[in-house]
């Protein structure tokens, strides 16, 4: 199934993981082109599809209009909230700083 | 003493009868965890006190007469990606090894409210990405057949506690085949229900447009018995369906009079002779059983997989971007926040979900979303259509539930395109949103169960029921 | 590179004058909802809680919770897209994607290409108009604030997060760049925060965070027909900060092309304390929100008859209320001149008791000015003012039974005793009536004590008025009416 065509490039694995949040170690990132260029060579046969007038499906039940009544209910616990969290102070979750700000 | 695991149907009303106490039959499966599990490896967690105590209380509510649940001392095992707030849920994942939901799925409120008594937690691929329990965080779940063989996956821990009598019936999820698959390859029932016909509040999502949470059983009825508890409507998920409620044992041992049964035209080239041999003879059964058979097509099958494989991708991108080492679940350190996501997210997350995590960015990012995410939304309304157009000649559609019978360990996990590749038969249904259900039948030439697959159009969850009863009864019988 | 930011506006605009620049300036307003509950969870919506107490799995963004629509939230946004002229359309959710603490599921449900309002328009006071792109439905994000052990300030060693305001609906409301100044763009913000509040659907407060400003600003020659590289400030808290951030990036920009430099498209912040904007982070991959359609969600498609409904049951349009008020005042003269009173007995919620009084028959020129000046201190007060009571004590002040001195001492009374009448607090306050014939009386009786000054007085010397008026206070205990002395005073010297 390996296609002659590369579907992705290292430089985009790079981009794509930057944007996903990971790290990739030089070895992950050739296995992840070569295996993602597979993956998106065999999605290719999408391409030669004829589509222009097919809308797009995102659900697969036709639904519309569900709401919720603007009622309150009672929240949880703070400790239930904070009893996961890895770091927390004064019942807040602590983080190391933001730095963009 | 062999037969009485044999159907959690029978064992419910004999708890019901008072003829055995829920104690006894949860004790009875302990028994079986406490000797198959260090080997299999289908649960990640139990709580035997627990599980005692609360059957118990069933057990003293039957003996003073009180009305009891459905599913009343039953002993059940829950997919370890449906929250569970007397259990971790991790996903079998590193990110979520210590995780305590502080809530229950509400497929895990229905259960409770039947009465039925969790038993524990059952091993998945890592966020239930994968068809084999290999990608496992906590190691793999072996197929209880041969254990050289994978189970199956993602639910394989579920398909493999129920074939071991590890549980009576158990709960998996389903985004492209994670109950039909491992349940085929165990020798057992498993159903993917219609799309928002059980919520999936509290089922930690991998694809949510695709993902459904459905039953594990012995039998088509103990999985009848199972989805009558687990359906319904739910506030709390906004895709839930708002119909009236079915009795879906009413469904089970009936004839096939009248039943119009489809064969795909185009999954005839993709079969190899085993497995043609094996839905050939299915076929004959139901000939022989007064279906009708007829041939149909659907031109764009052939294009779900690479349907699946942008939209599943796409969506967990984004769902599974909140594991961030913030709030909860494992944090790696670093010298400021977006480090620490970095860290923890690099070291939190396994091979197989960083690759479809990458896919599923690349297929959204700016530049190819037009090309991947939108071509594949577009794909899925032409197969719609296409399933739509058959179900106007006939009830339901049987195809095999996968390509080949169980694999062995390794075989396919360093080939990703492979591995999706056992999915082809499952993937339609849930791109669709329809119901469908795998029934063992047959074996491959390595002696490992098959499965042959009912699917029908959305909401007729009640013909996948009774054409899957029906083909139970004729296999038995022939 | 560094300017004063105080730069007036005649700089500026001296400024773009002299280097042959224009500015393109549009705004998104983000305005937080009334609702009782957050946008996708039953917890409460509310501002100044202990942290994280309102919160569930929902907000948290908690792993297998799903988010389950808030229908007053869409009523309110749907009233909010009826006053700014939009047209209320079929719409879907769709996921925005970045990483950021404060944002729990690290996306944000917003809305995309196919928003619940669009096309809409602001009518300024000055009669201008600014175009409005779209109203869209999305949820607020947490709260982070920095944490540093040793307490300095900017040493900050840690981020705290609170998520109590995560998921509290929004509306953002994004302009046309229709706008061409700092000035232009403080004008369509108090008329836009006037019209949303006076809708109901959210309290349009600044100074709280309720209601916050992005503008996207740029410049160009005037000659040139292509639009420069724009630059989006963010989180713009107050009006002041609005014009002077605006202010700065315009003269910014100019000076960096001037310079031979280019504008390089960047997210700016604009930081009080150095009176200019700083650059948060350059618009390059950071920026791929790779957007799509949010699958736990179903279309939201609201329909005639459901939107009908709200346009019927919507409290009146701001411009309605402003045009029934100008109506009650037709006949008075000075109403150029009382148009920012209107508006501002409006935006006090004080144009119901006003439409009352003036039916009743009091003079709509003195109950706007009661209501706007001294009832404006006790806003809540004057909205339950008796509307009899209130016509009769502007009647008596018409009819100068009253000066305008004793008809403010008795309405600031009557504000603080809704439940006393009228002839109760004028006994309770000891008010003396100085009518024409009071008044005529205690001036006939100071002339003939004062014989000398009225002369002066009968001679021309208007400096004497301003004696006698001293004198009748005096004898009066400060309760005649000057205005009313002044007339007879006139008319005596005429007499005499």
């Amino acid at each position: 199934m390996t296609q002659d065509k590369s579907f992705i490039s290292k430089e985009q694995v790079l981009h794509v993981a930057a944007l996903a949040k990971l790290n990739l170690s030089d070895q992950e990132v050739t296995k992840f082109t070569a295996q993602l260029s597979d993956i998106l060579g065999y999605a290719n046969e999408l391409s030669e599809l004829e589509l222009k007038d097919v809308s797009p499906t995102a659900h697969p039940i036709e639904l519309e209009n569900v709401f919720r009544d603007d009622t309150v209910l009672k929240s949880i616990d703070n400790s239930k909230v904070i009893q996961n969290a890895p770091e927390s102070l004064n019942s807040q979750f602590k983080v190391p700083p933001i730095l963009d700000d | 003493m062999d037969n009485f695991f044999e159907s959690a149907y029978s064992i419910a009303q004999q708890i019901k009868d008072n003829s055995i106490t829920s104690k006894e039959v949860v004790s009875k499966y302990f028994d079986n965890i406490e000797s198959k599990n260090s080997e299999l490896n289908a649960f990640l967690i139990t709580d035997k006190q627990a599980a005692i105590r609360q059957a118990e209380i069933v057990d003293q509510k039957i003996q003073a007469g009180q009305q009891v649940g459905t599913l009343a001392g039953l002993p059940v095992a829950i997919k370890d990606n449906i929250c569970t707030d007397d259990f971790t849920t991790t996903c079998a994942s590193k990110i979520l090894r210590e995780w305590k939901p502080p809530y229950n799925a509400t497929v895990i409120q229905k259960l409770i409210s039947q009465d039925a008594i969790i038993l524990g937690k059952t091993n998945l691929d890592e966020f239930a990405m994968g068809s084999s329990t290999e990608h496992s965080a906590f190691g793999p779940t072996k197929n209880p057949v041969d254990p050289s063989r994978v189970p199956g996956g993602s639910s394989g821990g579920s398909a493999c506690a129920v074939k071991t009598d590890m549980a009576s019936v158990a709960l998996g999820s389903d985004t492209g085949g994670s109950i039909r698959q491992p349940a085929a390859f165990c020798g057992i029932v498993g159903m993917k229900p219609t799309y928002g016909l059980v919520s999936r509040y509290g089922l930690i999502a991998f694809a949510s447009s695709l993902d459904q949470i459905g039953p594990f059983g012995k039998t088509v009825k103990d999985c009848a018995l199972v989805l009558n508890a687990i359906s319904g409507h739910d506030p709390y998920d906004s895709t839930s369906l708002d119909i009236k409620s079915d009795d879906y044992l009413q469904y089970v041992d009936r004839d096939l009079k009248g039943i119009r049964i489809g064969l795909i035209e185009e999954f005839d080239e993709v079969l190899d002779v085993s497995l043609r041999e094996n839905l050939e003879s299915a076929t004959n059964l139901f000939k022989q059983n007064g279906a009708e058979i007829v041939k149909v097509s659907l031109p764009y099958v052939k294009y779900a997989l690479s349907t699946y494989y942008l939209i599943a991708p796409a969506e967990a991108s984004s769902n599974l971007a909140r594991f961030d080492g913030v709030r909860y679940g494992l944090r790696v350190d670093g010298d400021n926040v977006e480090e620490m996501m970095i860290n923890t997210r690099t070291q939190g997350f396994g091979q197989e979900v960083k690759r479809r995590i990458m896919l599923g960015t690349y297929a959204l990012s700016s530049g190819y979303y037009d090309a991947y995410y939108k071509t594949a939304q577009k794909l899925r309304t032409a197969l719609i259509s296409d399933f739509k157009k058959v179900y106007d000649q006939v009830d339901v559609i049987i195809c095999p539930t996968t390509p080949t019978g169980a694999f062995e360990f390794g075989a396919k996990l360093d080939d990703p395109l492979q591995m999706y590749m056992s999915d082809i038969f499952t993937i339609p249904s849930n791109l669709a949103g329809h119901p469908a259900i795998s029934v063992p039948f047959g074996t491959d030439s390595n002696g490992m169960p098959l499965g042959i697959q009912i699917l029908a159009d959305g909401l007729n969850d009640s013909k996948v029921i009774h054409v899957g009863s029906a083909l139970e009864t004729l296999r038995t019988e022939g | 590179m560094e300017m004063p930011a105080n730069t007036v506006k005649n700089d500026i605009e001296d400024f773009l004058k002299d280097t042959g620049f224009e500015a393109t300036i549009g705004l998104e307003v983000h305005c937080e909802l009334k609702t009782a509950t957050k946008l996708w969870c039953s917890c409460k919506n509310s501002f100044g809680n202990e942290p994280n107490t309102l919160v569930c799995p929902v907000c948290l963004g908690l792993p297998g919770s799903l988010p389950v629509l808030n229908k007053r939230a869409v009523e309110y946004a749907i009233r909010i897209g009826l006053a700014l002229n939009c047209t209320v359309q079929n719409s879907i959710f769709h996921r925005k994607n970045y990483f950021y603490p404060d944002m729990p599921k690290d996306f944000q449900i917003s809305q995309y290409d196919i928003p619940i309002n669009a096309d809409g328009y602001v009518t300024l006071p000055d009669g201008g108009s600014v175009g409005i792109v779209r109203a869209h439905i999305e949820e607020d994000t947490g709260k982070s604030t920095h944490f540093s052990a040793s307490g300095r300030i900017h040493e900050s060693s840690a981020t705290l997060i609170d998520y109590n305001r995560a998921g509290i609906p929004l509306v953002e409301i994004v302009s046309a760049p229709d706008i061409t100044s700092s000035e232009m763009a403080k004008a369509y913000v108090t008329e836009l925060r006037n019209i949303i509040v006076a809708t109901g659907a959210t309290d349009g407060k600044m100074e709280e965070g309720s209601m916050r400003v992005d503008a996207n600003v740029s410049v160009k020659r005037i000659q040139d027909s292509e639009l420069g590289t724009r630059c989006e400030i963010k989180n713009l808290n107050s009006l002041r900060s609005l014009g002077k951030a605006i202010n700065y990036e315009i003269k910014r920009q100019v000076d960096n092309i001037l310079s031979g430099q280019k504008v390089v498209q960047q997210t700016r912040h604009f930081n009080e304390d150095l009176n200019q904007t700083v650059t948060l982070r350059t618009k390059e991959e950071a920026e791929d929100y790779r957007y799509f359609p949010e699958p736990d969600l179903v279309p939201l498609n609201p329909g005639a008859a459901w939107i009908e409904q709200i346009k019927a049951e919507m409290p009146p349009l701001l411009i309605e209320r402003r045009r029934m008020v100008q109506d009650l005042m037709r006949e008075t003269q000075e109403i150029d001149q009382l148009q920012s009173a209107i508006a501002i007995l409006v935006d006090l919620n004080l144009d119901s008791v006003f439409k009352q009084t003036v039916g009743i028959g009091a003079n709509p020129t003195i109950a706007l000015k009661r209501l706007t000046n001294e009832a404006a201190n006790a806003v809540e007060a004057a909205r339950n003012l008796n509307p009899e009571q209130f016509a009769k004590l502007i009647q008596l002040e018409t009819d100068n039974k009253i000066s305008t001195t004793q008809s403010k001492t008795i309405l600031s009374k009557m504000l603080e005793n809704p439940d006393k009448t009228l002839d109760i607090l004028i006994s309770e306050l000891n008010i003396v009536s100085f009518g024409e014939a009071e008044t005529t009386a205690l001036v006939e009786q100071l002339i003939k004590d004062k014989p000398d000054e009225f002369e002066r007085f009968k001679q021309g010397d208007d400096k004497v008025t301003q004696f006698f008026i001293g004198q009748i206070m005096r004898l009066s205990k400060g309760q005649a009416n000057g205005k009313l002395v002044t007339e007879i005073l006139m008319k005596k010297r005429n007499q005499f």
